[in-house]
């Protein structure tokens, strides 16, 4: 069965203090190397088809519910 | 007959029954309305209360907001019904796209509980009333994602119709742009509000009762329709 994926981000100009926080905590284990951390969400799903109706759907879900556009962006693609 | 006050309990909601004694102190006859219904039992205002509604989960609000009782919350309050959304009650304004902008986590990252002292700054919306613009207050304050945030042209569009209702004095708890503590619509029927002035109208379990003015201000709006 066909998955599709969104990706769901804060905006660039929206305060993520939760990457922060792991950003944070990066040192304090001996990583060094990472300048920077903003946390999202990954969503998976099933669906029957990837036709144009189905992902048309998927992005409206991806729109209405599984991001707020006022502060977040979200990317819609077929896995494999 | 005493208006009616109806308070939606959503799976999570905390505060609402704290939100009907404030109704009741007010004077005013509090409804407790159930999420799962269509029925706002002829209701006169509403009260979306403070908690952490379906467990907050996807983002604060965003699972309440589609609830079934939101149809008739959202209708009501485009036609003008009183709407006071009080913590996670103004989360599910925001996610309702009944006010506009949103609610992100504490800029410090823990959660915060504290008496904070507000200034009111339109005293003219339905839960606002009995208060006079420029007057502070002190109310309780609890919350993990209480920070508001809208991009700059919202932001100032707010402040220049006056549409910020309270702004946090004394110090910015939680990160929220330009120290905004509550804000309401064009038409001033429906407010949203991070602190919790239904946890200050009684002087044994509160820092006082200077949050009563906003349930007072809804029974005066009601009364003079």
């Amino acid at each position: 069965m066909p998955r599709v994926i969104v990706d769901v981000m804060p905006k660039p100009e929206i305060l993520d203090p939760q990457g922060k926080a792991v950003h944070g905590a990066l040192p304090r284990l001996g990583f060094h190397g990472i300048t920077d951390v903003r946390q999202g969400k990954r969503f998976e799903l099933e669906v029957d088809t990837t036709d144009e109706a189905t992902l048309a759907e998927v992005a409206k879900v991806a729109e209405t519910l599984l991001s707020n556009p006022v502060i977040e962006d979200y990317t819609v693609r077929v896995e494999g | 007959m005493a208006p009616k006050v109806g308070v939606v309990t959503f799976p999570g909601s905390l505060d609402d029954v704290d939100a009907r004694r404030a109704v009741r102190i007010a004077g005013a006859e509090p409804v407790a309305l159930w999420h799962g219904d269509h029925d706002l039992q002829g209701v006169d205002a509403i009260v979306l209360p403070g908690g952490f509604s379906y467990g907050d989960y996807l983002r604060c609000g965003a699972i309440a907001r589609f609830a079934p009782i939101m149809t008739e919350v959202v209708a009501a309050a485009n036609a003008g019904v009183p709407v006071l959304g009080i913590c996670n009650g103004f989360q599910i304004l925001c996610e309702s796209h009944l006010l506009p902008g949103a609610l992100i986590r504490n800029d410090h990252r823990t959660f915060v509980c504290r008496d904070q002292q507000l200034v009111i700054e339109n005293a003219s919306t339905a839960w606002t009333s009995d208060y006079t613009a420029g007057q502070t207050v002190t109310v309780p304050l609890k919350n993990g994602e209480g920070g508001f945030v809208a991009d700059a042209a919202t932001l100032d569009a707010l402040e220049g119709e006056g549409r910020v209702v309270a702004r946090y004095v004394g110090g910015n708890p939680n990160g929220s742009l330009r120290d905004i503590a509550g804000i309401t619509n064009e038409r001033g029927n429906v407010v949203g509000l991070m602190p919790h002035p239904e946890h200050a109208v009684e002087e044994l379990t509160g820092p006082g009762t200077e949050g009563l003015g906003f349930f007072t201000s809804a029974l005066t709006a009601l009364v003079a329709r």
